[in-house]
């Protein structure tokens, strides 16, 4: 939005009419009052982001509310649509990818997709049209999350040391190859898991939101502040695809976090081979 | 001559930019066109697992294509923002 009001008012004011820098994009205020706020030396202050996050959250608490509130044997439609969601994260990813004891890990994989759906179709609902996810610190919670967990899990299974000699020896491995195998195989299951997953939501959202503001940005110059009228037909008709194609990647997200997830719990739940 | 130095370096950002991008889009490209390829063979083969590999296929989009946003963030990530 502030791209937006930079460009509308350097046109109002006469001034030739310049691209602000993408960096703009990542520069979040905070709300004016809660500037100072500080809980033991952190920063409080509520921005932008945590505003989306809260609204979200709202709307999500709201829905499962209302659905589950009297639940019947026979559904009616509200609880139905529920009931899919709840069914889809339970039969296509918990119960497929970590077999039968995988209904313990609902809830946990059932939270994860809900909220990483909603915030990543911020993107694109009007007037919103910022995914809080493009902000490296929610990711980066939720992949340390998953990385408590299955880390977690694999220590109860099998016994803290056991779990920890058989990611680093894994067997069947002839005696001098572990002296390259073992840091490798260390540095990517226990390092490299819970980056990736963030990096990968992180990326995902940040180019779909440069590719969308860009989009709309050049359709607003170019037909309304006037330079060229060929160039904001064509970007008027390229938006829709662009939409599209954000709503599938936002949906593909969404499932390949909770998905990865879902395996990584189930190769701390396996184990050895 | 550190002044120089440091002025050629200041002008190749935008070339750095740009080429952190490029370079980091060669493999996955290659990746996905490798995987996409197999991945239609096989529903040709097959015509009844389509659904299976089609499913997979999507999953191994994702994983490939998140190594060329990464490097797409980064390009932004190294010339500042500009």
């Amino acid at each position: 939005m502030r791209l937006l009001n930079t460009t509308v008012a350097a046109a109002g004011y006469g001034d030739p009419w310049k691209l602000p820098p993408v960096s703009e994009l990542f520069e979040m205020p905070p709300l004016p009052f809660t500037e100072s706020w500080q809980l033991f030396g952190f920063e409080l202050a509520i921005s932008r982001t945590i505003l989306i996050i809260f609204f979200t959250v709202l709307v999500a608490m709201v829905f499962f509310g209302l659905a589950f509130r009297s639940p019947k044997i026979v559904p009616n439609k509200l609880q139905a649509m529920a009931e899919s969601v709840v069914a889809f994260v339970r039969d296509q990813v918990a119960i497929e990818i970590i077999g039968p004891q995988g209904t313990r890990f609902v809830p946990v994989l059932l939270t994860m997709f809900v909220f990483v759906l909603l915030n990543n179709l911020a993107k694109i609902t009007p007037f919103i049209m910022l995914p809080p996810t493009a902000r490296i610190s929610i990711p980066l919670f939720l992949a340390l999350i998953a990385w408590f967990i299955y880390i977690g899990v694999g220590m109860k299974e099998q016994g803290p040391l056991t779990y920890f000699k058989e990611i680093a020896f894994p067997p069947g491995v002839p005696k001098p190859v572990y002296l390259i195998l073992t840091p490798i195989e260390l540095v990517s299951s226990l390092i490299l898991r819970p980056f990736t997953l963030a990096i990968r939501l992180f990326a995902n959202m940040v180019a779909g939101h440069i590719l969308v503001v860009i989009t709309l940005i050049t359709i607003h110059a170019f037909l309304v502040l006037g330079p060229g009228l060929p160039v904001g037909i064509f970007a008027l008709v390229l938006s829709p695809l662009v939409f599209g194609f954000e709503f599938f990647i936002i949906c593909l997200q969404a499932y390949i976090f909770t998905m990865l997830t879902a395996v990584y719990i189930s190769a701390s739940l396996q184990g050895a081979h | 001559m550190e002044a120089i130095g440091l002025g050629l370096v200041l002008q190749m950002e935008p070339l750095g930019q740009g080429l952190v991008y490029g370079l980091a889009a060669i493999g996955p490209g290659i990746g996905l066109g490798i995987m996409v390829g197999k991945a239609i063979e096989a529903m040709a083969r097959q015509p009844e697992a389509a659904g299976m590999v089609r499913t997979t296929m999507f999953i191994g989009i994702a994983i490939i294509e998140a190594l060329a946003l990464l490097g797409f963030v980064l390009a932004f990530v190294v010339g500042g923002g500009g």
